[in-house]
């Protein structure tokens, strides 16, 4: 068996790159569709009759802790099969669905924390300034809310990028259904592999030291201290 | 004429560009009670943190016990202190913290008890009987098994300081230990710290803004401004009427 | 009827799956604490080359996806370095152990940064050497802070195991991915119940997390 050719890796490079565009893409559409139905879950979650909001706690939670790979089959090899409301999907569109609404829930955590962390003293403001239920949330609570929210969003952007080839499973045709193509094709995976993993390092490692940047910026700003980044997390008691 | 217990050898120390101490000399005789006052900012907390070994001068000498803290011979050469001396060293001083530092994880019994057993060797009954002696002591015996959370501010510093007295140590460093108390906690704070000060037999050093209660136990008043020792002497001459301004005013502040 | 006759069919085939998930999980978590508790430690290190190795170790896993390394494992690196990493199972497991691992690891050494600076010159004023400091001070207070986070990070690894299936190995998603192919009407029942499994394995450990995340409220003193 041979080892690492260079002339395998500028063979294969080009035609791994060609599946950037959409991997790219798809990231795009996963994560924008995944930011809008979080801001669903955080509203249908509020509301106030128990049964229903204890409902879609825990089905918030089986789509959380069920692996995102079973629910993109799921959507592309079973939802057409199901009677009446079953449709076909092709791959892309199936895997919007799948990864956007697997990481829409943790979205919706997110969007959650946010809210929780705006005072209540602001609720109480808002009121005695009698805004409207509406302008409550658009004018005080949700400028407040958000912004804060913007480094883990932000996260949540690259962890989306690296959960993208997951589609390659369906037939989704990114960065790593097209290594996993040439590796068919000429026996030859090491480089197209290798070619993979240098590109999600390339577009994911800048990203992340950006930011982990924004964040400190974030966490001045606000002055709050959170620790290793998670929100929601009071500054403990020196004992 | 007793040796000195510690000794401060022109000692200065800077943070980066700026420097907080500008030559410090100073003797602390055995049993010695000596008050540290002086503006914020002045350099109280650095002095007796670098006699703790937190925090490293830059230069001169601190002597105690006769041996050099912070420097020691290596083939013939003074080199920087390592780990180990540092550990033969401080092994005689204790501290107390403006924030009590209480070991949140252990109860007010394993925190009186952890360092006799671990650093001393001490066996676990006898670092017990101990450990409740002080306890008893301080006024917390009925606490033993509760965690730091669960008790005062007070009886945290109280805790704090019992934890440092198991340890037996020659010299105790009081950094303004009731100025993150609640006024009407600090009286039972000052007690324990008067009763220890009456047995005598320990160095003490109390960086503290009670001027009153420096006035009663210290033997010795200094005050520190602006990284130097601006002026030293009993209470009455310091607390008195000096000829220093900045002293006077500083004074003044804590008289109403 | 007829969809619990399918249920009949289609359950037992599934359950042969859940052996491997679980074996793939268990000795993933194992593994990837073992990982994260070293690499953590050795980002701490004075050694200057052991943080700058260990750095890039945790950077490279964490930029890169885990389907990429878990292939690149089983298809790339045996080409490599001649070796095969033993079948399937180890190459499952290394991935999912060394990827949550290189993540977890910035837990551990984010959470022994965040223990209050006062608590080790407490400890210091006790006397106690740096080793004491750290392994009756600092470290217990850590693993407090840990403990939420690496309860998170079980489930993630639970989630990941369904990727072995990509590489042969015959876990619960493999039976449900044989059962679609060989009868496609089936396939939402097939996938749902293999979804229902996977929650069915989660739950202790939601529960766990949550205990967790109540035990270590207590005990901490965090900057
Ligand atoms: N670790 C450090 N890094 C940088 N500057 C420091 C550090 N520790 C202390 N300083 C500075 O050194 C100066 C003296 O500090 P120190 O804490 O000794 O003052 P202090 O007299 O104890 O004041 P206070 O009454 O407020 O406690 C201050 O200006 C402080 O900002
Ligand atoms: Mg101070």
């Amino acid at each position: 068996m041979n080892s690492w050719s260079w002339e395998v890796f500028f063979d294969a490079f080009p035609a791994v790159l060609e599946g950037l565009g959409i991997t790219i893409s798809l990231t795009i559409a996963c994560y924008l569709f995944a930011l809008v139905f979080g801001f669903g879950w955080t509203f249908i979650r509020r509301i106030p009759i128990k049964p229903i909001r204890w409902l879609i706690i825990w089905v918030m939670e089986f789509i959380r802790s069920t692996p995102p790979l079973v629910q993109l089959f799921f959507i592309f090899y079973a939802w057409p099969m199901v009677p009446v409301i079953g449709v076909a999907l092709d791959p892309f569109t199936s895997a919007v669905l799948g990864l956007g609404i697997h990481y829409s829930t943790y979205i919706g955590e997110v969007y959650r924390s946010g809210i929780e962390n705006v005072d209540s003293g602001q609720w109480e403001a808002s009121t005695a300034l009698n805004f409207s239920n509406r302008q409550k949330w658009t004018k005080i609570i949700l400028p407040q809310a958000i912004p804060p929210t913007i480094p883990m969003l932000g996260n949540y952007l690259i962890i989306m990028f690296k959960e993208v080839p997951l589609a390659s499973t369906i037939g989704v045709l990114g960065i790593l259904s097209m290594a996993n193509d040439y590796g068919a094709q000429y026996w030859r995976y090491l480089e197209p592999l290798t070619i993979v993993a240098i590109l999600f390092l390339i577009l994911s490692y800048p990203s992340a030291i950006l930011i982990n940047r924004l964040e400190k910026k974030m966490n001045r700003r606000f002055d709050k201290k959170t620790v290793l980044g998670r929100m929601n997390k009071g500054k403990g008691a020196v004992m | 004429m007793n040796e000195p217990m510690v000794k401060f050898k022109d000692v200065h120390k800077s943070f980066g560009d700026v420097e907080v101490l500008k030559g410090i000399n100073l003797d602390l005789m055995p049993a010695e009670k000596v008050a540290v006052i002086g503006p914020s900012g002045s350099g109280k907390t650095t002095i007796i943190r670098m006699l703790m070994t937190l925090e490293q001068p830059t230069s001169g000498s601190i002597i105690v016990d006769g041996e050099n803290l912070w420097q020691m011979e290596k083939s013939g050469r003074l080199v920087t202190a390592n780990e180990k001396h540092l550990r033969q060293v401080r092994g005689d001083i204790g501290m107390v913290f403006q924030h009590f530092n209480l070991f949140p994880h252990m109860t007010i019994l394993q925190n009186c008890m952890t360092a006799p057993i671990h650093v001393k060797q001490e066996n676990k009954a006898s670092a017990k009987a101990r450990a409740i002696e002080m306890l008893d002591k301080v006024g917390l015996g009925d606490k033993l098994d509760n965690y730091p959370s669960q008790i005062s501010g007070g009886q945290k510093q109280r805790v704090a300081m019992a934890r440092a007295l198991v340890m037996r140590p020659k010299i105790m460093l009081f950094d303004e230990v009731t100025s993150a108390l609640d006024p009407e906690l600090v009286e039972e704070v000052l007690e324990v710290i008067r009763d220890i000060a009456h047995e005598g037999r320990m160095t003490m050093v109390l960086v503290t803004h009670e001027m009153e209660f420096a006035r009663d136990i210290a033997d010795r008043v200094l005050f520190l401004d602006k990284g130097v020792i601006a002026e030293q002497g009993t209470p009455s001459e310091v607390f008195g009427h000096s000829e220093n301004e900045r002293l006077d005013s500083f004074l003044r502040r804590f008289r109403r | 009827m007829i969809t619990i006759n399918a249920l009949n069919d289609v359950f037992p085939i599934l359950i042969q799956g859940i052996k491997i998930t679980v074996s793939v999980l268990l000795a993933s978590i194992v593994l990837g604490y073992l990982t994260a508790f070293v690499a953590g430690f050795c980002r701490l290190s004075k050694n200057v080359i052991l943080r700058k190795i260990t750095g890039f170790y945790v950077e490279v896993f964490r930029g890169t996806s885990l389907i990429v390394q878990l292939f690149w494992l089983y298809y790339a690196f045996p080409i490599l370095f001649g070796i095969e990493v033993g079948s399937n199972f180890w190459a499952g497991v290394l991935a999912i152990s060394l990827n949550y691992g290189a993540y977890m690891s910035e837990i551990v050494r984010g959470s022994i940064l965040s223990v209050a600076k006062g608590q080790t010159e407490a400890a210091t004023a006790l006397n106690m050497s740096r080793f004491q400091r750290m392994r009756l001070v600092v470290f217990p207070q850590a693993v407090r802070m840990m403990l939420p986070e690496f309860g998170n990070y079980l489930i993630l690894m639970l989630k990941s195991t369904s990727l072995v299936s990509l590489i042969g190995m015959t876990d619960i998603l493999y039976y449900g991915d044989i059962l679609r192919s060989s009868n496609l009407s089936q396939a939402p029942m097939v996938y749902l119940l293999v979804l229902i499994f996977y929650f069915i394995l989660a739950l202790p450990l939601i529960w766990l997390t949550r205990k967790l995340e109540g035990f270590s409220k207590k005990g901490v003193a965090s900057q």
